[in-house]
């Protein structure tokens, strides 16, 4: 294509992304958005208008070069796209696929002033997906400097962290208390959302180019306590996540199908139980799911619980089961990205806003029956700037339900801290640590990700392993001292 | 990849096994228990630890052959891989000189309580053991129990190895004898002996600490689904456990979510053991 005017530019239309068939997809585990095509990612590209002091970027937690991988990517140089990418972003088929770029690179560009933002999610896939099937740009590995570094938990600040220090030439050793490398990227969000082939295939690719050793199957705070990890490596990174689930303080919560959403995306996601018998691990879901919650767990959740649905009525020859989202605020206060909600609806999920749980009610076998609601109406704004839910007095009322999935949230789990004295942690159990350097109060200990801040997304936490890394690099080279 | 050592076959359903896990074997401890995956389509299973070899790297599991996993797991032999093996994992046993003690394994029960006596007795305790099953077949390590105990009693429900009764019937005997000042009693077996062991020393005060082995996944603390209800709350048995105050346990809650998964455990045996026949199908074609 000729050189175009910023005028032409700003005449095309923002491209959108084909889906898998909403009907057909309620009925397999296989990814939604199918990517773009080499012309529509080109023709996409062409919509930027290299700003000179580019918004994206800054809209960023990890600051890709966003105008330059564009540029490459429109004047058909891969490569070079490629290059540019992993300048500041490593694992860019990943990032592509689940940042909420709405409120991040898409959210500034400048574009969005008046029309739509240039896709610059779906030109990060593009390039990241052509990386991964054609390596044409490995990651290199400087000069080895002969110092050792154990990263505890292999989630996106994890995974982060190690490869920006791997490609300073450190030693680096992951250790992943499961039994594949990946965290919340493979127990959590869900093969359609994230095809679990796109995160081992990043995350081997880096760990390849850089000699990384991932270790499996080694629970930190019992295999090896945090204390003996400081024995034989010059820095710790503690990028354990918040996997512990939260329950509500309601009655009933113990029947049986009642689950936290961890549970459901655990035996969902890591151990394929959509694919059960092939694969061991079951998961028993009724023809009335309830989901608690509105956010993004809330909706992998939800969507996940559709599928399973589709799958069984295919079996059973029924027609499908119901799979409802109950949240007590409303839908302008879904915490959610507004595409996954979009995408859930169009699925057949059933939305019960301002409608809070106070009891679970099971049959005699101590199973789940019913839902206790009562319905909520919005009154003055809360600490969090959202208005807050209040009780309508005398509305209770019953759903029918047989399976109770709580996505409420998690806290850190408690057991990296065993034997780890002096690692200061909040009245939530997070760890404390600076947010711009990850410096926690134990020397030689660096923190970043949910760990830190409690269940938020990934790229934050990608950005705090990002931040971590380069103040380990510092550290280690002598260029700045821990006090 | 962890490497099976040795196997023994302790009755023909019960079997054991060393396995080369350095990284689980320099930390373990009696009362803890490790998180087994055979291979890639397999689940993420709870073993007890029954012993272990800190200079060799090893730790020995014990286990019933009573669904998909542990029939499979049972048809591997030495020379054979599992894919997964975390831990040590849970809170070990407490272990102090607390006086005379009871320890009482049931069936395959018998593999976790065995290293608990031992530390028992090595922490100067007065140990008093109790072991049964059903028929004579279903125990084992009678020799190794007796070594660590001071008195050992030994029951089955059919009476085909020592005393004919249920192992709560000397325990309640033991209990009722003013000459005797029970400190503390151990019961590692089936969730319906632990129920029945909890209530006969309930009357008599005496702290009863179970071993809990419930559903789980990951076994690490991220998913709750091993959650059980005590008197205070739910705790979750994978990282507040396995080890709990019997008196506290709700029971009938902790059978019913044990039972849940019922319909989907005998499909996977069903399917396991179909798949097991074309295998043998396809071998005799072959030969």
């Amino acid at each position: 294509m000729a050189e175009l005017k910023p005028a032409d530019r700003m005449k095309i239309k923002r491209h959108e992304m084909p889906n898998q068939d909403q009907v057909i997809r309620r009925g397999n585990f296989e990814e939604v958005a199918l990517g773009y095509a080499a012309e529509t990612a080109r023709t996409e590209a062409e919509r930027c208008l290299q700003c000179k002091d580019p918004k994206c970027v800054q809209g960023c937690p990890v600051g890709v070069l966003i105008p330059q991988f564009i540029k490459a990517l429109r004047e058909g140089d891969m490569v070079k796209a490629v290059e540019w990418m992993k300048v500041k972003n490593n694992l860019p088929a990943i990032c592509g696929r689940v940042c909420p770029q709405e409120v991040q690179c898409e959210g500034s560009c400048i574009l969005g002033k008046k029309g739509e933002p240039v896709a610059i999610g779906r030109l990060e896939r593009y390039v990241g997906d052509f990386e991964l099937s054609q390596r044409t740009c490995p990651l290199v590995k400087a000069l080895k400097t002969g110092k050792k570094i154990a990263v505890v938990g292999s989630g996106p600040a994890g995974i982060t962290c190690a490869v920006d220090l791997g490609r300073e030439g450190h030693d680096v050793t992951i250790f992943e208390s499961l039994h594949g490398p990946g965290g919340v990227l493979i127990y959590g969000i869900p093969e359609f959302r994230l095809p679990k082939g796109v995160v081992h295939g990043e995350i081997s690719y880096a760990a390849d180019c850089l000699g990384i050793d991932i270790k499996t199957d080694h629970v930190i705070g019992r295999s090896f306590t945090l204390d003996e990890l400081l024995e034989d490596f010059d820095a710790v990174f503690l990028g354990t996540g918040a996997g512990l689930p939260s329950f509500m303080r309601i009655p009933g919560i113990n029947l049986n199908g009642v689950m936290s959403a961890n549970e459901f995306l655990t035996r969902v996601n890591l151990m394929k139980a959509y694919q059960f018998p092939d694969y061991d691990t079951p998961v028993k879901l009724g023809r009335k799911v309830a989901v608690v919650g509105a956010g993004n767990v809330a909706m992998d959740s939800v969507r996940c619980s559709a599928r399973l649905q589709s799958l069984q009525a295919k079996q059973t020859g029924e027609v499908p089961g119901e799979a409802h989202i109950v949240y007590r605020r409303s839908k302008d206060e879904v915490p959610a990205r507004q595409e996954e909600v979009h995408h859930a609806a169009e699925e057949g999920v059933i939305f019960n806003f301002l409608t809070n749980p106070i009891e679970i009610l099971g049959d005699e076998k101590g199973n789940v029956r019913a839902l206790r609601c009562v319905r909520m109406e919005l009154g003055e704004p809360d600490a969090s700037g959202r208005r807050k839910p209040v009780e309508i007095k005398g509305s209770e009322f019953d759903m029918e339900m047989d399976t109770v999935i709580m996505a409420l949230g998690t806290n850190p789990n408690p057991i990296v801290f065993v034997d780890a004295a002096g690692l200061e942690r909040t009245k939530y159990g997070t760890a404390v640590a600076d947010n711009d350097t990850g410096r926690t109060k134990k020397k030689r200990v660096w923190a970043g990700g949910d760990v830190v801040t409690g269940a938020a997304t990934v790229i934050s936490a990608m950005g705090a392993g990002k931040r971590a890394a380069a103040d380990i690099g510092k550290f280690l080279k002598g260029e700045c001292s821990w006090d | 990849m962890y490497k099976i050592l040795k196997k023994e076959v302790l009755s023909n359903v019960v079997k054991l096994m060393d396995i080369d896990a350095p990284h689980v074997a320099r930390k373990a401890k009696a009362g803890q228990f490790v998180i087994v995956r055979i291979d890639e389509f397999g689940e993420r299973i709870p073993l007890t630890i029954a012993d272990y070899d800190r200079e060799k790297g090893t730790i020995t599991i014990i286990f019933q052959e009573l669904g998909k996993s542990t029939m499979h797991l049972g048809m591997l032999n030495p020379g054979d891989s599992l894919a997964s093996f975390a831990g040590p994992l849970g809170h070990p046993t407490e272990i102090e000189n607390f006086g005379t003690v009871i320890c009482m394994g049931g069936g395959v029960g018998i593999a976790p309580i065995y290293p608990i006596t031992r530390a028992l007795k090595e922490a100067g305790n007065k140990v008093i053991s109790i072991i049964g099953a059903r028929t004579k077949d279903l125990i084992f390590w009678e020799d190794r129990m007796r070594a660590v105990s001071d008195e050992l009693i030994v029951c089955t429900d059919d009476g085909s190895r020592g005393r004919k009764a249920l192992v709560t019937e000397p325990l309640k005997e033991i209990l009722g004898d003013n000459d005797r000042k029970i400190a503390r009693v151990w019961a590692i077996g089936p969730a319906i002996m632990m129920k029945f062991v909890t209530l006969a020393t309930k009357p008599f005060n005496v702290p009863t600490i179970v071993s809990l082995n419930t559903i789980m996944i990951d076994g690490t603390g991220m998913c709750g689904g091993c959650r059980v209800l005590l008197e205070d709350g739910a705790q979750f048995v994978c990282v507040d456990g396995p080890e709990f105050d019997g008196h506290k346990v709700d029971w009938d809650s902790l059978l019913s979510r044990l039972s849940y998964y019922r319909e989907e455990e005998r499909k996977a045996v069903e399917h396991w053991e179909h798949k097991c026949r074309l295998d043998g199908t396809l071998v005799k074609g072959r030969e």
